[in-house]
């Protein structure tokens, strides 16, 4: 599959548009960590993605800006998949929440938020959500021991 | 009362304890939640006005653990996600990696994974509709249809050696051929399910208490089920036909005749009829997949991605060396990153592989179908009664194992 939104994408937003790349016909822009909203909106209502499959992060210790938060869009009519990420620094994890555009980022959200600390600004309802309350760290980031133990949490009775 | 970042009491009983309103507690531990899940329902008289859906009791780290453990030992894990329909998972992250590594299995191997696939699919639907018409009373359907998903259990059985965690993809292939007489043992199992759907369909689909219950509870909007990124039975249930098996065919999906059953309304009784028709459909899947099987070899003949064959590894060096390598680096794809979905029992279900180069994923995400159900259920709960919670959670089929993984 050749490139389709990549050459589009790039065109609309030539100074948001960091890097791309296209992988066994998976297409892939990184975008501005501030223009999330803006490209989001585009890409929902210009271009038919009604659906945000997922949103998950992926933890590169020794980068510049450590995480990367992925999100994967699928568009129903056009029936294309197109996966937009970007590039979010250790000193302030923070990303603009999707939730006005698709309520369905709730739980993604507090997914990523659980695992790797990464925060969602304008999220209404931003706590963990696999893990407890009391749990300490963030466990799918590369720093966290993989059999690490923690305390057990005495009942709140 | 602990306090989440922005503030705000994390406890509904505080925030919604006014004047007439009952916060009650379901779960942890419900005898009609299968899985461990917690609803916090606020109740004005019997009609549910907010509900808080806490899920993490099974959380077993199965992403963290991926990163530690080479491809193919991935495989056994991922029959603990939806263990009701653990086929899927394995065929789906094997064609994630297969993807990723830029390789396509034989004919064969691709028609024993459909028919699996559909096997499983079978058996996920089956185990939602009986545990579901079990929960509001009818609990004969329960064992007709049990008793035919165990049909089906030991036919895959035979082909796997595991009834429910049969592990049974590799890397570029299958572990096993089908048995011999496979053919002939699927078609009385498949008769058999027919005769158990009929029979569930003469006492259910016209049963008057059963279609009060469900016609109209738990209603969701197409737009709102897009929105929250609802895929499979459920988002089909409000006449959205996105079904990847249709829209992006995988496997040989392409060369089967079947038919995407769609809704109308989106309530519960829609869902249930759109599985009914699946089972049909993925039966007749199944039976084209037979008759059109060819022969041929179930793995790829590729060094550096299946395991040579036992006289290789015994009788020359390079057999040897490749098998040792494979069982301690493991198979290893170029560096890279692929998204890949396939359609699991409660919808799209994707997996999203990292690559580094070495033989162990750096980064493995299961895009689980059931989690964003139930990031909606409480808003298909929402106005209903609490003794609707029931039917609209069993229509979600919730698995635990894939929701939290």
């Amino acid at each position: 599959m050749s490139e389709v939104l990549i050459p589009k994408l790039k065109e609309k937003f030539s100074n948001i548009v960091l890097d791309s790349h296209s992988f066994r016909g998976d297409e892939t822009v990184v975008i501005k960590l501030d223009a999330l909203l803006e490209v989001c909106k585009y890409l929902r209502d210009d271009m038919g993605f009604e659906f945000l499959m997922d949103v998950t992060a992926v933890d590169y210790p020794g980068r510049e800006k450590r995480f990367e938060v992925v999100y994967h869009f699928y568009s129903f009519i056009n029936n294309y998949r197109l996966r937009v990420k970007v590039r979010v620094p250790e000193s302030n994890p923070a990303v603009d929440s999707l939730m006005p555009l698709w309520s369905g980022a709730n739980w993604f959200e507090r997914e990523v938020y659980d695992m790797f600390g990464i925060r969602f600004s304008g999220h209404p309802d931003l706590r963990r959500i696999l893990m407890y309350d009391e749990f300490v760290g963030y466990p799918l980031r590369k720093d966290y021991p993989l059999r690490k133990r923690q305390p057990r949490i005495p009942h709140p009775d | 009362m602990k306090e989440n970042i922005f503030g705000k009491p994390q406890t509904p009983e505080i925030e919604n304890a006014e004047e007439g309103r009952l916060v009650i507690n379901l779960g942890p531990s419900h005898p009609a939640m299968h899985g461990i899940v917690r609803i916090i329902a606020t109740l004005e008289g019997e009609k549910i006005v907010d509900a808080d859906v806490e899920i993490g009791y099974l959380h077993r780290g199965f992403e963290k653990t991926c990163e530690n453990v080479t491809y193919n030992q991935v495989v056994p894990y991922t029959d603990r996600l939806n263990y009701v329909s653990p086929f899927i998972n394995n065929v789906g992250f094997a064609l994630a990696v297969e993807k990723l590594i830029g390789i396509e299995v034989s004919e064969r191997c691709k028609y024993i994974r459909v028919i699996m696939s559909e096997l499983s699919r079978i058996t996920d639907h089956l185990t939602c509709i009986a545990a579901n018409a079990m929960e509001l009373g009818a609990f004969t359907i329960y064992f007709y249809l049990i008793k035919a998903r165990e049909y089906i259990y030991q036919l895959t059985d035979d082909v796997s050696g595991g009834r429910i965690t049969p592990a049974y993809t590799r890397i570029g292939g299958v572990t096993k051929d089908i048995p011999k007489d496979f053919k002939n043992k699927a078609k009385p199992v498949l008769n058999s399910i027919r005769e158990s759907l009929a029979e569930t369909d003469r006492i259910l689909t016209r049963n008057r208490i059963f279609m009060e219950r469900m016609q109209g509870v738990g209603r969701i909007s197409k737009e709102d089920a897009m929105a929250l990124s609802f895929t499979g039975p459920v988002l089909r249930s409000t006449g959205v036909p996105y079904d990847v098996r249709k829209s992006q065919p995988y496997l040989v999906y392409d060369k089967f005749d079947f038919d995407i059953p769609v809704g109308e309304t989106g309530d519960n009784y829609d869902r249930y009829l759109v599985r009914m028709e699946e089972i049909y459909q993925s039966i007749r899947i199944v039976e084209q997949a037979l008759k059109q099987i060819p022969d041929g070899p179930i793995t790829l003949e590729a060094r550096n991605v299946s395991l040579p064959a036992k006289e290789d590894v015994y009788n020359s060096i390079e057999g040897l060396m490749a098998h040792f390598k494979l069982i301690y680096e493991g198979v290893k794809p170029p560096p890279g990153e692929v998204y890949f979905a396939v359609e699991g029992g409660n919808g799209e279900l994707g997996y999203y592989i990292v690559s580094d180069g070495t033989g162990r994923p750096y980064r493995v995400r299961i895009r689980p179908p059931c989690f964003a159900l139930m990031q909606g259920l409480a808003k298909m709960l929402k106005g209903g009664y609490i003794a609707d919670v029931v039917a609209t959670f069993g229509q979600i089929n919730m698995i635990a194992g894939e929701c939290e993984r």
